[in-house]
């Protein structure tokens, strides 16, 4: 079991005749995720790294009967690229493009909320459910299959992170990256949501970083969970104004701080790294001190 | 993205918001001629920040000479405020305004609100330069007032606004009227903030801009061309700017120690790790995922022209990214800069072993680290033989 993205799944990518699309959908073949064709409108009839592509996701859908796609589009065309797929009836839509106009995504959200659709970033790594399947741009070779989820706010800290876990002979059930952005589609809380209600996971690490609400957020809902979670949050000597790469990495009105975040995380149970070495030892702390054995993760 | 009041100002004029008779002046010359149909009058400097007045960059001239006078010590000054950092900001131009009796000051802005993926107008009749202040000592003095930006603005959301300020039926129909055309500007523009601080009501019973400020998504500079002609580079730190230019995330700061890292959320954690074990970061710099050797070295000299910087630290998880590239970069760039300060790398993830065998080949004498932290420690160790 695995949240989100499994076996089953099948992608398709959008973009798929771009540099960064061709490349990555290789990559992802290579993994041995089961990607079913792409999209580029105009480009419609012709196969590539063998599969067919399409000029809509409708065709793509219905031709291929995919159920998820990831999106590698230009940020000027993204928003309708999500838009494209949410129309398409696409289930899971993992948006990478980094630089997506804020607004756009504000009304893309509206869009979202009404739909059978789960977006994931925009301006992230991707997920993997290791060993079956791999959507977005992570390094495959880092991850172990095993139970413990992973969300993240940051693309090479989730990798940091994943790494301190697999030297461990620890293994993840699901790694999600959620993204930079300030709007986003899927937040922490529906990761441990899913994550809690997922037999496979015993355990979550969460990285998030300074900007927004969404940690405080998942610090009210960890209260509610049986499964122990460790956290590390990036920003912590980040000045307040100024925008740390990510768009939504930014401290303003005294809020959004590192320190906030930390201390309402610790108030609810979370077993805090305060340097990113330390997350896997912060995660080997939070499950040992609910007595799960460290061979079972 | 940021720009002065008076663009600010003339944006908002061209949506029909009303702000006080001004102009810009970028001479003395030109100030006294301005002056000379308005006084009295206001000499703002205008730099890219805020607490300005308190800084000595609001002044008020009652002749055209006098207005002449102060234009010609604030411009070429540099103001320091206490959102500029010791460093300040040049003073390049002056906007001259005409002086306006208030009877009382407000705050209003619109910004945006991730958590609702909408806008958010904010408003306090507690107005004025002591705005932070009641945000932190008084925060149910500051109302919100949620705006649909599928919907747009609503007049309830204005009525509502104006019963905050405490504003009379007259009153109340501009303040309704104002922010309808700030949400279309908002909207329009791809804002990220539009801040009026202060909002004024005047003796004669008008609403009136005072101060200004807008910023701007960066990410939808793209389909305002004339939005990012407004951009003016004095006012941002020179290696900010560079680093703009090469397409890398660059933040400055105070510290000791350069960072050169892949991935904005790794280099945050770089520079908590450094601050943790007792260091002090020159930077946040986040070469990207899809970094060539020429931004590398790009990079590189950034790092370099910060005279504060007395070793670096070369933070890399290669996912994306391959470690073979940021070495190449590397050594190419330390023998053509000569760099004379200690290297501490880190190297993981895609082609790491190629990448480590460029280093190790190179001849030049870099420190190599075995982990995050371990670099870390040795960056600081280094920075405290590095040069002065």
């Amino acid at each position: 079991m695995s949240i989100y993205v499994n076996k089953d799944t099948r992608v398709i990518v959008q973009g798929i005749t771009g540099k960064q699309g061709a490349f990555h959908a290789e990559k992802m073949i290579e993994y041995g995720t089961a990607i079913v064709g792409g999209v580029t409108p105009g480009k419609g009839g012709q196969r590539l790294l063998g599969v067919p592509v399409f000029n809509t996701v409708y065709d793509a859908v219905k031709e291929t009967g995919a159920n998820a796609s990831v999106i590698y589009v230009p940020p000027k065309f993204a928003a309708d690229s999500i838009l494209e797929a949410i129309d398409a009836g696409v289930e899971i839509i993992v948006c990478i493009t980094e630089g997506i106009p804020v607004l756009d995504m504000a009304r893309v959200r509206h869009y979202l909320d009404g739909s059978n659709s789960r977006l994931i970033g925009p301006n992230c790594p991707g997920i993997i459910t290791p060993d079956e399947c791999k959507i977005g741009i992570m390094p495959g070779y880092i991850h172990r299959k095993g139970h413990v989820g992973v969300i993240s706010r940051s693309g090479t800290l989730t990798y940091e992170a994943v790494k301190q876990l697999t030297d461990r002979k620890i293994g993840q059930s699901t790694v999600v990256g959620i993204g930079g952005d300030p709007i986003r589609g899927t937040g922490f809380v529906d990761c441990l949501k899913a994550f809690e209600a997922d037999p496979d996971t015993l355990a979550v690490v969460m990285n998030g970083e300074i900007g927004g609400s969404g940690e405080e957020e998942a610090a009210d809902y960890i209260r509610t969970m049986t499964k122990p979670v460790a956290a590390f949050i990036g920003g912590q000597s980040a000045p307040p104004g100024k925008r740390m790469g990510h768009a939504g990495a930014i401290i303003s009105g005294g809020k959004g701080t590192a320190s906030g975040k930390i201390e309402a995380l610790r108030a609810a149970g979370v077993e805090v790294a305060m340097t990113p070495d330390l997350i896997g030892e912060a995660l080997v702390r939070a499950v040992t001190a609910r007595g799960i054995k460290l061979q079972d993760l | 993205m940021k720009i002065h009041e008076y663009q600010a100002k003339e944006l908002l004029a061209a949506y029909g918001i009303a702000v006080p008779d001004g102009k810009v002046a970028r001479t003395a010359d030109e100030a006294f001629e301005i002056a000379s149909a308005m006084c009295p009058c206001v000499i703002k400097a205008q730099v890219h920040s805020g607490g300005r007045g308190k800084a000595g960059g609001v002044k008020l001239a009652n002749s055209p000479e006098e207005a002449r006078d102060i234009a010609q010590k604030m411009l070429g000054m540099t103001l320091v405020t206490k959102q500029t950092g010791a460093e300040g900001r040049p003073v390049r131009s002056v906007l001259v305004a005409a002086a306006v009796e208030v009877d009382k000051e407000y705050y209003l802005s619109i910004t945006t609100d991730s958590q609702r993926a909408g806008l958010v107008i904010v408003a306090s009749a507690a107005g004025g330069t002591e705005i932070e202040e009641t945000a932190a000592k008084n925060p149910e003095a500051i109302v919100q007032i949620p705006i649909s930006v599928t919907e747009g603005f609503k007049t309830y959301e204005g009525i509502r606004a104006a019963q905050v300020l405490g504003l009379d039926d007259l009153l109340q129909k501009q303040l309704v009227f104002m922010l309808g055309a700030m949400t279309r500007l908002y909207l329009e523009k791809d804002c990220s903030l539009i801040e009026i601080n202060p909002l004024v009501k005047t003796r004669d019973n008008r609403l009136l801009c005072l101060d200004a400020k807008i910023n701007f998504d960066d990410n939808a500079l793209f389909r305002h061309p004339d939005v990012l002609d407004l951009r003016d580079f004095s006012q941002e730190d020179a290696k900010e700017y560079k680093a703009s230019c090469s397409d890398l995330n660059y933040v400055s700061l105070e510290g000791d120690i350069g960072c050169l890292v892949n991935g904005a959320g790794l280099a945050m954690a770089t520079m908590d790790i450094i601050k943790n074990f007792g260091g002090s970061p020159a930077n946040f710099l986040d070469v990207g995922g899809s970094a060539t050797t020429e931004r590398v070295k790009a990079a590189f000299e950034i790092l370099l022209s910060d005279k504060n910087v007395r070793a670096i630290f070369v933070n890399i998880f290669g996912g994306i990214m391959k470690c073979d590239i940021i070495a190449e970069g590397l050594v190419q760039a330390t023998r053509e800069m000569g760099v004379s300060i200690p290297i501490v790398v880190r190297l993981e993830g895609t082609n790491v072993d190629a990448g480590r065998k460029i280093i190790n080949d190179s001849g030049l004498s870099i420190i190599s680290a075995s982990d995050m932290a371990d670099g870390a420690r040795k960056a600081i160790e280094a920075a405290k033989g590095g040069r002065a």
